[in-house]
């Protein structure tokens, strides 16, 4: 994989690879070292690396749009929640009867909003001025009209099927891995009717437009409770193949037998086995991403991205298409989020849709780019990886710290407002090393090439 | 009688609760507009800068109360708002200092800062949250209601009622009150005007001798005022919580981008214009139908969409207006 470094400003060729070391050295230091900094266990180590694989997939998303094409995405949050869908409607079992009972109905719903919206930029393209506006009003309040008579009853059907335990349509229960294509697809189609409208127009309106569509995905599935329940949250998503289910592993006397050969009893064998298995799997991913990414930015079409990056008016007048090359990278770099997404509620096995905070998975994210090296594929990876860490770490040495400041402190309010907001503190740090960075090393760890 | 109660519903469901909503989220606008129009970038930092500012607000307010201070029928918060004006402002002026004159200085790309904003939104947002913590905070004291459902069924015998709180008054007036003040200020002052010359044409203005870093100050110092007010006034009319702020941005864009961004006067509209449709599509119209056609009883609530999708209206007006109109309703800039 090394052949596909970027040569660095310092350090030369050994720049990346000095880094990594490092990051390595830091998770090794969290797997062995027990002090008030580092926990010792490598099951937390690894816990850690899992969240860190997919963060680094997510960053590598959020640099296919900035770092290729300057597309500042708000959003991310938003094509991640929509990627989580994937799990619960592909690899869930099917609500006996919901399908029956007002799927149909949902679905042909659906199919009425689409032809109204097609109805109406049909409209708008083809009549004169005068009658345009009241023409394509009249056709989306009849569709809209038409559209509830027909979506109201059918939810009601399917949320009365068992509420306390289903009262959602469920999925195809296929296996879980082909949710994460699958969630890739719908962030991609999110992405494509957003690029449609935002792109073209000044840079910032896009920033706009994709905080708009972040918080709505994240609203849709926190109340449309047919589709994934809502709030009620889904749970027994299944695992993707290869991971095994810990107790199965330690009523598995083979395994029993192993873990003790190793001198490790079978239920830390086997927490250990799982995570192990999630790393590889994602690892996998990450890799099959990164050497797809990194084949794609040093093509040909990778040159005229960022031609067209740095001097929008000059690859116009040469001929190239800006705004479509944009909706191509905006859509390339959503699928990835998407499959992140599918990937993190895979490796969750719930769907927790109140869990989906814009700072920590839109705004993050943009610091691991940003801190890694915006352009550069490997230094999103290592962002992601590295920026992960120390989001945690710093969750917990914050109240460490303050518990050390305020020993001397006398018992009181001060002393619990103090480490009540100690974990706080981790937001005002990720700000202050993003500005950092932006302002004394703008090119990131892993400057582009 | 009956075209009356469906008016009065109207107002107090609809009219009330969406001009004192407008009115915040105009205050908010401006603040966002301004900075758009002078220091042209967008601040993605405006929503907390409200919540920090406001947090400021109720800290003084506690301290107030703590002292046995009051403000007879207003809420003690006016009187701590000075307070969270004068810290917040410090706080956004050394914020300027330490990061943003920085970049314009190498004239950085508007995008680049709004990234930059972006870091300084998680400071802020994390110093408010050791402020004063995360959860929903009610600050209001004071008169409760300027005209109570009780008092107006009594007075009128009509079977609606109409009660305005003392918070969507005072929210009203001094948003009124802080509007004409800014208006005032950009067309009469011999500062305001320097800031429209700088706003309009940057090295013109240079070159008439009037200094950037003072317009820059009066800017900054302008924004975080209408930021605190506008968290305060929004805080004192529903709650204070953190994370709501955070919400805001939307809106507020929304808002200043439907009005023409760096258009002041567009600000105000847009964010009339985004609370009046906010409150009206998500109004369960049932009431008000059955008043109006006498028999009719219909199945649903009537409501266009439910509250939780509030955010999907402003997000429906913005891309509207970005496909027809990209400069807003009031002509924009573009930079």
């Amino acid at each position: 994989m090394s052949t596909h470094q970027p040569k660095a400003a310092k350090g030369g060729k050994w720049r990346a690879p000095a880094m990594f070391g490092a990051l390595a050295v830091l998770f090794l230091l969290e797997g062995t070292v027990s002090n008030s900094f580092f926990s010792g266990h490598w099951d937390n180590a690894l816990g850690i690396l899992r969240v860190g694989l997919i963060s680094a997939i997510l960053a590598l998303g959020v640099n296919i749009q900035w770092g290729y094409a300057g597309l500042f995405n708000t959003g991310v949050v938003g094509f991640l929640a929509l990627g989580g869908l994937a799990p619960v409607l592909v690899s869930m079992p099917p609500t006996l009867g919901a399908f029956s009972a007002g799927g149909w109905g949902v679905l042909f719903a659906m199919v009425i909003a689409m032809a109204t919206l097609v109805a109406a930029v049909f409209l708008h393209g083809r009549l004169d001025t005068k009658l345009r506006g009241w023409a394509v009003a009249g056709v989306l309040l009849l569709g809209f009209i038409a559209y509830r008579t027909l979506f109201d009853p059918a939810v009601e059907a399917i949320q009365a099927i068992n509420p306390s335990a289903y009262g959602y349509l469920g999925g195809i229960g296929l296996p879980v891995l082909i949710s994460w294509p699958v969630g890739a697809l719908l962030a991609a189609a999110a992405a494509w009717v957003v690029g449609k409208t935002a792109l073209g127009l000044r840079s910032d309106y896009l920033a706009i437009a994709t905080l708009g569509i972040g918080e709505i995905i994240v609203a849709v599935l926190r109340n449309e409770e047919w589709l994934a329940r809502g709030v009620l949250n889904v749970n027994g998503i299944p695992r993707p193949w290869p991971v095994p289910y810990e107790t199965n592993l330690q009523q598995d006397p083979g395994f029993v037998a192993r873990a003790t050969s190793f001198g490790l009893d079978p239920m830390t064998g086997s927490t250990l086995l799982v995570k192990v298995l999630y790393c590889l799997l994602f690892v996998a991913v990450l890799g099959l991403l990164i050497w797809a990414a990194q084949l794609a930015l040093n093509s040909p079409w990778g040159r005229m991205m960022r031609a067209i990056r740095d001097n929008e008016v000059a690859a116009a007048a040469m001929g190239k298409n800006v705004t479509g090359r944009h909706l191509q990278i905006f859509i390339l770099g959503s699928a990835v989020l998407g499959l992140a997404g599918a990937m993190l509620i895979s490796l969750d096995g719930q769907m927790t849709p109140s869990g989906y905070n814009p700072l920590r998975y839109t705004f993050l994210i943009w610091v691991m780019v940003i801190v890694g090296g915006s352009g550069n594929n490997w230094g999103s990876v290592l962002g992601g990886l590295l920026i992960w860490f120390v989001w945690i770490k710093a969750g917990e040495w914050g109240p460490t710290l303050m518990g050390m400041v305020s020993t001397h402190l006398a018992e009181g309010t001060l002393k619990t407002h103090l480490l009540d907001s100690a974990p706080h503190m981790r937001l005002v740090i990720m700000g202050l090393i993003l500005l950092a960075v932006l302002r004394f090393s703008p090119r990131g760890l892993l400057p582009e090439r | 009688m009956d075209i009356l109660n469906a008016l009065v519903a109207i107002l107090n469901y609809i009219i009330v609760p969406a001009t004192a909503y407008g009115a915040q989220l105009a205050l908010g606008a401006l603040g966002v507009t301004l900075i758009y129009g002078i220091l042209r970038f967008s601040n993605f930092a405006h929503g907390d800068t409200m919540a920090f500012g406001t947090g400021l607000t109720i800290l003084v307010t506690w301290g107030l109360q703590s002292m046995g201070v009051s403000f007879g029928p207003l809420p003690t918060a006016l009187l701590a708002l000075p307070f969270g004006i004068a810290l917040t402002a410090a706080m956004v002026l050394a914020t300027d200092k330490v990061v943003y004159s920085y970049y314009r200085k190498v004239r950085a790309a508007p995008i680049y800062i709004t990234m930059v904003s972006v870091g300084v939104m998680f400071v802020m947002n994390g110093l408010t949250r050791v402020l004063i913590g995360v959860d929903e905070i009610k600050f209001a004291d004071g008169a409760r209601f300027l005209i109570s459902a009780a008092d107006f069924k009594a007075a009128t015998g009509l079977t609606e009622a109409l009660a305005i709180r003392g918070s969507t008054a005072i929210t009203v007036i001094t948003a009124g009150l802080v509007v004409w003040a800014l208006f005032w200020f950009l067309a009469k002052t011999r500062t305001g005007k320097s800031m429209r010359a700088y706003a309009d044409n940057e090295d013109l203005a240079l070159l008439s001798g009037i200094d950037p870093n003072r317009v820059v100050a009066v800017t900054w110092v302008i924004a975080a005022a209408l930021a605190t007010i506008a968290g305060t006034l929004y805080g004192l009319d529903k709650s204070f919580k953190a994370f709501n702020y955070f919400q805001l941005l939307l809106p507020i864009f929304a808002a200043a981008i439907v009005g023409g961004l760096g258009n002041p006067l567009g600000a105000i509209a847009g964010g009339f214009v985004i609370a009046f449709s906010e409150v009206s599509i998500t109004y369960a119209w049932k009431k008000v139908a059955m008043y109006l056609i006498p028999g009719y009883e219909p199945e649903g609530l009537l409501q266009l969409l439910s509250t939780e999708y509030k955010f999907a209206v402003s997000f429906a007006i913005l891309i509207i207006v970005l496909l027809f109109k990209p400069t807003g309703l009031f002509k924009g800039k573009s930079v």
